[in-house]
């Protein structure tokens, strides 16, 4: 019996709303939310995976639940990784998760960037503020509908915004995002736009 | 015992000839050749401006390995990175904090144009928010290229009109 099969059968039994998720690498399942936190909670005491590796988001944009939080666990003994998923209650526009900052204290700054980035709420949290982007800042920007050049806004500071008159612009993408081919060899491989049918002086068509 | 001092003129045998020049070409000379930089290290250009401070390149033949990291005490910044939108707030606020003259000195493709950042995060050029006297191209550029964009500052500092500028303020 692998690991992964163990685990399956001890997380199982356990919680019969577990589901394994289809994974290419280690094993991976999904939970329901209101497990979640007694889910990690028993693979950090009693399975041994007692290094949070990382939390993450996924925006499925369209789907509903939209929101999906990853976790990836390590056990520092048996030297492998387990993944959890759970998809987060909340609307839309404002996902909620549990926080698990009791569970691991590391989890504190993956929490506030991913609130940062996707605007997942960590229920619990102590501080859940930006961690990246500065205190303010109106939008996600990792969510699907966040364009990668931004949203013209105000910079952080009023008084620096003052003098310079200079706000927060969209970067000129110019047939981008720059993006390597991949599947090529490195020497051909350098980051290019894709369509080179507009740039900084040339609109681009029909937008 | 030490005689006493009753010369009170100009003594030349003890200073010297006297020089006549313009006084735009003393004081560009002075600050050309004295250039304290702000390290404003941001980013890997960062690991290039240490190199050029080190023995190898050695800035200090051109007179600016005085690094200074207190913005009243240096002339010159040198943004060596990228900046982000987060940072370019204290970067404009250091850059005020600065005594005049000043000069900036963009190093790098991110300082210059946001490189390749082109994302909702990072100032595309830090023109934008501080006026820049020297651009360095490169990702990140070559300790050379960095005194080559220090030579050039200097020779903008020695045709400045330096006395008119001080008679003015």
């Amino acid at each position: 019996m692998t690991a992964a099969a163990e685990l399956t059968t001890a997380l199982g039994a356990q919680w019969p709303g577990i589901t394994e998720r289809p994974s290419l690498d280690h094993p991976a399942f999904d939970v329901p939310l209101d497990s979640l936190v007694a889910v990690l909670r028993h693979l950090r005491d009693s399975q041994g995976y007692d290094f949070l590796a990382d939390i993450t988001a996924v925006d499925w944009k369209d789907r509903t639940p939209r929101f999906t939080v990853v976790y990836h666990l390590f056990s520092t003994t048996h030297h492998n990784y387990v993944r959890i998923a759970a998809d987060c209650a909340g609307d839309t526009v404002n996902p909620e998760a549990p926080s698990i900052v009791e569970l691991w204290p590391g989890a504190n700054w993956h929490e506030r960037e991913c609130f940062d980035m996707m605007g997942v709420k960590f229920l619990g949290h102590p501080d859940l503020r930006r961690i990246l982007m500065w205190d303010g800042y109106p939008y996600f920007p990792l969510r699907k509908e966040f364009p990668l050049a931004g949203i013209e806004t105000v910079l952080p500071d009023d008084e620096i915004a003052a003098v310079t008159g200079e706000p927060v612009r969209p970067a000129p993408m110019a047939g981008g995002p720059f993006v390597a081919t991949p599947g090529l060899l490195v020497s051909e491989n350098e980051p290019r736009a894709k369509d080179e049918s507009w740039n900084e002086r040339k609109a681009k068509p029909d937008a | 015992m030490v005689a006493p001092v009753t010369e009170i003129g100009y003594n030349s045998k003890v200073e010297g000839e006297v020089i006549v020049t313009r006084a735009d070409a003393v004081i560009n000379w002075i600050r050309s050749n004295s250039i304290w930089p702000m390290p404003m290290g941001l980013a890997c250009c960062a690991i290039e401006l240490m190199a050029a401070g080190c023995s190898r390149f050695d800035i200090s033949r051109f007179g600016a390995e005085v690094m200074r990291f207190s913005p009243r005490q240096s002339d010159c910044m040198i943004v060596a990175g990228t900046v982000t939108y987060k940072m370019a707030v204290h970067l404009r606020r250091i850059y005020d904090q600065m005594a005049a003259p000043k000069w900036v000195i963009a190093m790098g493709a991110c300082a210059s144009t946001g490189g390749m950042y082109r994302s909702y995060a990072v100032l595309q050029g830090v023109d934008r928010i501080v006026p820049v006297d020297v651009y360095i191209s490169g990702c990140p550029p070559r300790p050379e290229a960095l005194l080559d964009g220090l030579i050039k500052l200097q020779s903008k500092v020695k045709r400045e009109s330096s006395a008119k500028n001080l008679l003015r303020a």
